[in-house]
């Protein structure tokens, strides 16, 4: 790829493009969903799709399809402030922890190292135990996941670029440790870091799903699809389309961003394309 | 490679230590009071006293710490409050129903990743590698724990095959034990397989790419000694560094599947432990999966010394 033009990209495009419907779906349910995703009904309950419930109904006879749309809304929260913290910490971890070195990069790393040991769902298990299960601890439990990756990723670069001669320079110049760090290191550190950020996404709805699945994570009536599918289970005979359409709508967002994201690498880190 | 070792073993404790410190901080320090955690809205104040005179509790936290982790070297994990036997037990217990079937996830990904992969590398922009991959893009899609619900909707429920769940030990021999974990652990390990491939092919093709590799074909080798002999084993390190990753996401991933097909074992015996207020047992559980976690990454650290000599002497 001599010239890198980003939408002829196919897996790029349709990555993008999948995510964007997703976002739409998602920013749609907030101002319009076919039905109430709340409201009950004792006469339709777990009925197959039809033309009024294109996806059918649930237990409580509630709109799968005004359900499903509203559930995007908690994926991409939940998303998007897992990764936020998980790359919050990490790259503040890595930063010191490269820049510093010795003694104190020994020890921060034993500690990613450590944390490398709790996946989301341990976590998760873990802080459910002492505080009540929900939104927040999904998007705690997840993030945490991520420092390892985001840390290790931060402390690599800035082991290469410290000795760099732009930062060297600088250093000469008399910037501070700071100013060296924030304006000179990690701009140059951020394209494998948000490649990372994008790749992380994914991981942290499935995360989300199956906490959810679990009932460690969001909880009801909060509609997330990973709940839905918990539910769903328990009426396998009666609607199998109930577990049908929840689940696919995981697997197609995670499809969209897991294309976006090596879409996104291959642009941006020529060595591999 | 004997100082290579030692200074992996110096880092194993070292993080191990940090592991039990997380797992102390977030039971015992962060809400302040277990004791009232663990009774509840329901405790009298004398049943509090009781419990966490009995617990330790009112002896300064570093003193709390050393005497759990003292008695965890000892493999003293306390007492379960809900069934009143040691956790310890509680927790080896139910690895008969864990352990193998994370190992059957491990073995079907990579019996599914490793020749997909080659064979993917192999061919290299032909149909079979855009075949592999798109292949590989739906395995990482599907939440696993979604796969095994279509497991149970299609070999179950429609089929009829199958137990949708359930575990009946191994006392009544191999057969029905393995029956029970064969759907789960194809959720798991086929599904996780779909990283492995790719992992799988890219380390291929980089070596493939190798001068090497190039002299092995000018001198006449056929194609299967070059790919099987002079690459694959070279390919070998970045595959073991994602299998390894891979093997502690199978570990939580058995937790979560437990749940689909109700088998009794360890995520099972947390979740259950949780809903009870068992403090002493989630302690247990995440103190032995995290642990565990970490000494597979060690193990896969001290494999690339013996796979690739070139690191030991960094």
């Amino acid at each position: 790829m001599a010239r890198r033009r980003p939408l002829r990209h196919v897996t790029f495009t349709l990555g993008l493009a999948i995510t964007l419907v997703l976002v739409a779906v998602a920013a749609l349910s907030l101002l319009y969903t076919p039905a109430d995703p709340l409201a009950m009904s004792m006469t339709g309950r777990l009925e197959g799709p039809s033309g009024r419930h294109p996806f059918g109904t649930d237990q409580f006879g509630r709109d799968i399809l005004s359900r499903v749309m509203t559930g995007a809304v908690t994926s991409i929260a939940v998303g998007v402030i897992a990764v936020g913290i998980g790359a919050g910490a990490g790259v503040l971890l890595g930063l010191v922890s490269g820049y510093v070195g010795g003694w104190l990069d020994e020890t921060l790393m034993r500690l990613v190292d450590a944390v490398q040991g709790f996946p989301a769902i341990l976590s998760a298990l873990l802080f459910t135990a002492v505080f009540s299960p929900g939104m927040a601890v999904s998007m705690v439990a997840i993030g945490l996941a991520f420092v390892p990756a985001f840390a290790r990723l931060t402390r690599g670069s800035v082991l290469e670029l410290r000795e760099r001669e732009f930062v060297v320079a600088a250093r000469a110049l008399g910037s501070r440790d700071g100013r060296l760090l924030l304006r000179h290191i990690l701009p140059n550190s951020l394209p494998p870091l948000i490649v990372q950020a994008t790749t992380s996404f994914p991981v942290a709805i499935l995360a989300e799903a199956a906490l959810a699945y679990l009932g460690l994570g969001t909880q009801p009536p909060y509609p997330s699809w990973g709940l839905m599918l918990k539910d769903a289970q328990n009426f396998l005979t009666l609607n199998p389309w109930f577990a049908v359409f929840p689940g696919s709508a995981i697997a197609l967002t995670v499809l969209g961003l897991n294309l976006l994201g090596d879409g996104l690498r291959d642009l941006l880190d020529p060595k591999t394309a | 490679m004997r100082r290579y070792v030692a200074r992996r073993i110096a880092a194993l404790v070292a993080t191990l230590v940090f592991v039990s410190a997380l797992v102390f901080v977030v039971v015992r320090v962060l809400p302040g009071d277990p004791a009232s955690i663990m009774l509840g809205t329901e405790g009298s104040p004398e049943a509090l006293a009781r419990l966490r005179d009995a617990m330790g509790l009112n002896r300064p936290l570093p003193v709390q710490y050393a005497e759990w982790m003292g008695g965890a070297l000892r493999g003293d994990l306390g007492r379960s409050l809900q069934y009143d036997v040691p956790v310890g037990a509680l927790i080896v217990s139910r690895l008969p129903v864990t352990l193998p079937l994370a190992l059957l996830a491990a073995l079907f990904m990579a019996a599914a990743a490793l020749p997909l992969g080659v064979y993917a590398a192999t061919h290299h922009r032909r149909a079979g590698d855009y075949a592999a991959m798109i292949l590989s893009q739906v395995g990482i899609s599907v939440p696993q724990f979604w796969s095994g619900l279509l497991l149970i909707l299609f070999f179950s429920v429609h089929l009829g095959w199958v137990r949708s769940g359930g575990f009946e030990g191994w006392s009544s021999g191999a057969g029905p034990a393995l029956r029970s974990l064969l759907l789960p652990a194809i959720a798991l390990g086929l599904f996780q397989a779909a990283v492995l491939v790719r992992a799988t092919r890219s380390a291929v093709l980089d070596v493939l790419r190798e001068d090497y590799v190039r002299t092995a074909r000018a001198k006449g080798l056929s194609e299967a000694r070059v790919v099987g002999v002079h690459t694959f084993r070279n390919a070998l390190i970045p595959v073991v560094t994602v299998a390894g990753i891979q093997l502690g996401q199978l570990m939580a991933g058995a937790i979560v599947l437990e749940s689909v097909f109700a088998l009794p074992g360890l995520g099972r015996l947390a979740l259950g432990a949780i809903s009870a207020r068992d403090l002493p047992v989630v302690q247990g559980v995440a103190l032995f999966v995290a642990s565990s976690i970490v000494v597979i990454n060690f193990a896969v650290d001290l494999a690339y010394g013996v796979l690739d000599p070139r690191i030991r002497y960094e």
